[in-house]
């Protein structure tokens, strides 16, 4: 312990090396802890003039290993920096540190009736979130962290401090320049170290009703999602568990819903837009075949019909006892749907992989929660092969490797073949540009060319 | 029945703020600090609101006694689906030193004049932790008092009450008038959204009153000598030398647990 601010301690390095992925912990040489931008920059500018690497670390609760330290370096662990700045309640914006976690932020605001909805699931700091280019399970009607930050105060590997939109601007819509913003949105601490981030907001929904329905097949649920969206109902939330998860559900929360694809929806609105809302959505899915349509309003039922979605993963886990989860990630266009998701299944069974299958309908996107065991090397590679298939028959159907959870450690070679070597380059030499010694974040997004 | 009921809400420091010691340890910091409505107290008028949705009473007036700032609190309590708000105002000194005895006798002196038929309130605020201002206001005014209920329902002119206490739950049944004290598991108090927010802005529905008895005020005074906080934690101490030997309970005859430590 050298002093407050900087740490040697193995636990804490080890602390600091490691997100919620597969992927094992590296930890970094030394971690600091800034309590302001200009310490950060100080410290981007003493790391690069020794030439250290430089690893963000907001909570940690990433899954693709992106805050490993492969090559060493400095952690900056932003935690420190916690302030809820600049709320505009009647501008609908509000500006954070990295130090505040979606949760905090939303108990922050409870008595401004406004909330910020994007939610990974995780308790995850709201710069992290941009810097992974988060969604959740709102994203269809309220999209990502994309369309939700409005600007970001970063530090460059030099120490530079650049405002995406410029210093302390919020107006709602732009076209002054390059959109930094969305440059730094999705890069993963490759980039820069984002300090802040200025944020949209919403109201919190008058009310809400939520509901769930079972269907005879998965080509059904897919439609009923299709044809909701395309009658115009703000659908919150369209959840999709197949029948394994199901079972998995039934057995782990004690319920007994059907074992067939299921949908949970939820909707947001006032009274009467629900009322409308509600009905609408249980016609269309009568006419694919749902069946066992029900919905709540009060908070207390409306948990309780949701219980089999939030235990999902817990779910999942207590199939095998003993094993480790690993969620999968794609995301293809709402018409492939049905056709990966009927492949994958045929993938799991031919393999013996147990994968029960949940997803983000609305969105196109869905994540196996691969249960393996951790120390049975020959099927930590069997569904190491099955993610890299699934990868690729995301890709062949015009989707991408990765909907949510980015590219970190273990999706780069995917890239390049999604991107294509134009675009790989396009994107390298953005990389040269800002970070010519390869500080930030090294070993992520980006294969390096080896001299 | 009037069908009135009282709901109190108490400002106080929001619950996800670190508290920090004045540096003359003479209280904490408070300028500068968000505040928000004592989470109890959020229980309570969630309560009250579902009570008068369900029909079974007819009139929320939610209660809070402190500086202008208590207005916010009250707005929040008629965002969430209060009809009414009293503000007492208490400023200053007197604020400092306002505690569950005094809002208790201004709670009873209310709910007199409104011809009230419940008080609601949560169960301890979070900033003094007292637990006290529930039990007072009923020995104020001779009423039952329901406290830590995680239940209510009203039956006629009786309520029926769940406690929460050490031993598991509690089944009460008490007349009304009487005083209810929230606990945690009552309800999950819904959220003010904004429109409900907007139009508590525009309703001037929120009366102002002054103490009329200066005194009732300074009666009961605790002198508060210092604030500090809590040490730091020290590192432990590697105690892996330690044994601990007992021995097992043979046909009823028990012998006696032999405890040896070696601290190494």
């Amino acid at each position: 312990f050298i002093c407050e601010g900087v740490s040697l301690g193995e636990a804490v390095r080890e602390q600091h090396g490691k997100d919620e992925s597969v992927h094992r912990c590296r930890p970094p040489d030394v971690v600091v802890f800034p309590r302001c931008v200009e310490e950060v920059s100080a410290l981007a500018k003493v790391c690069h003039k020794h030439r250290l690497p430089i690893i963000p670390f907001g909570t940690g609760t990433g899954l693709e290993g992106g805050v490993g330290a492969v090559k060493g370096g400095v952690c900056f662990s932003l935690r420190n920096m916690e302030q809820v700045l600049d709320l505009h309640p009647e501008d609908f914006d509000v500006t954070v540190e990295p130090g505040v976690t979606r949760k905090a932020l939303n108990a922050y605001l409870r008595d401004t009736g406004l909330w910020f909805p994007v939610d990974p699931g995780a308790d995850a700091s709201l710069c992290g979130m941009a810097a992974t280019s988060a969604s959740g399970t709102n994203a269809v009607r309220y999209g990502t962290m994309r369309e939700n930050v409005m600007n970001l105060e970063v530090v460059l590997a030099d120490g530079s401090i650049v405002h995406t939109a410029g210093k302390g601007r919020r107006p709602r819509k732009t076209s002054a320049g390059y959109n930094l913003t969305n440059l730094f949105v999705g890069s993963e601490g490759t980039l820069g170290i984002i300090t802040k981030t200025t944020l949209r907001l919403y109201g919190i929904p008058e009310a809400m009703v939520s509901a769930v329905c079972s269907f005879p097949s998965v080509q059904a649920a897919v439609d009923s999602t299709v044809q909701t969206l395309q009658a115009g109902v703000p659908i919150a939330r369209i959840e999709f568990l197949d029948d394994v998860m199901i079972d998995a559900c039934n057995r782990f929360s004690s319920l007994s819903y059907p074992v067939t694809p299921t949908l949970f929806l939820e909707f947001h609105g006032s009274e009467q837009s629900l009322q409308e809302q509600v009905k609408t959505a249980e016609d269309i899915t009568q006419s694919n075949g749902g069946s066992d349509f029900q919905w709540a309003r009060d908070t207390e039922t409306r948990n309780r019909l949701w219980k089999a979605r939030h235990d999902a993963w817990y779910a999942a886990l207590a199939l095998r006892p003993g094993c480790k989860a690993y969620s999968t990630d794609v995301c293809v266009p709402l018409s492939r749907l049905p056709q990966i998701i009927v492949e994958t299944k045929e993938d799991l069974i031919e393999n013996r992989l147990t994968g029960p299958i949940a997803g983000h309908v609305g969105d196109g996107n869905f994540h196996c929660l691969m249960v393996v065991d951790p120390n049975n090397p020959e099927e930590m590679h069997r569904v190491h092969l099955f993610t890299e298939r699934l990868a690729r028959r995301a890709l062949a159907m015009d989707g991408t490797c990765t909907g949510e959870h980015g590219v970190g450690l273990g999706k780069r070679a995917l890239l390049c073949e999604e991107m294509g070597p134009v675009g790989i380059q396009v994107m390298r030499s953005l990389k040269d540009t800002l970070d010519p010694n390869n500080l930030m974040n090294p070993g992520k997004i980006l294969q390096r060319e080896e001299p | 029945m009037s069908g009135r009921v009282l709901v109190g809400v108490k400002r106080v420091i929001d619950y996800a703020v670190k508290i920090r010691v004045k540096p003359d340890n003479t209280g904490v910091v408070t300028d500068g600090v968000k505040h928000s409505m004592n989470p109890f107290c959020e229980i309570a008028v969630e309560e009250a609101v579902k009570l008068k949705e369900k029909k079974l009473i007819k009139e929320v007036v939610a209660v809070s006694c402190g500086p202008q700032q208590s207005q916010e609190t009250i707005r929040t309590a008629l965002a969430m689906g209060a009809d009414r708000g009293i503000h007492v105002d208490v400023s200053g000194k007197d604020y400092e030193n306002l505690g569950p005895l005094q809002v208790s006798k201004i709670l009873a002196a209310l709910a007199k004049q409104e011809d009230a038929q419940l008080i609601l309130l949560g169960k301890q605020a979070i900033d003094d932790d007292c637990n006290q201002t529930g039990q007072m206001t009923a020995a104020l005014l001779d009423w039952p008092q329901g406290t830590f209920a995680s239940e209510v329902s009203l039956e006629g002119d009786k309520i029926n009450l769940v406690r929460e206490i050490d031993g598991g739950l509690e089944h009460i049944k008490i007349n009304t008038p009487a005083v209810i004290t929230a606990d945690l598991r009552l309800n999950t108090p819904r959220y003010a959204t904004l429109p409900n927010i907007m139009d508590s802005l525009m309703n001037n529905e929120t009366e102002l009153h002054k103490p009329n008895h200066r005194t009732s005020l300074c009666v009961g005074l605790i002198p508060l000598f210092e604030t500090v906080a809590p040490e730091d934690m020290q590192g432990g101490t590697d105690r892996s030398g330690a044994m601990l030997r007992h021995t097992v309970l043979q046909s009823g005859k028990p012998k006696r647990i032999i405890l040896s430590c070696l601290c190494i």
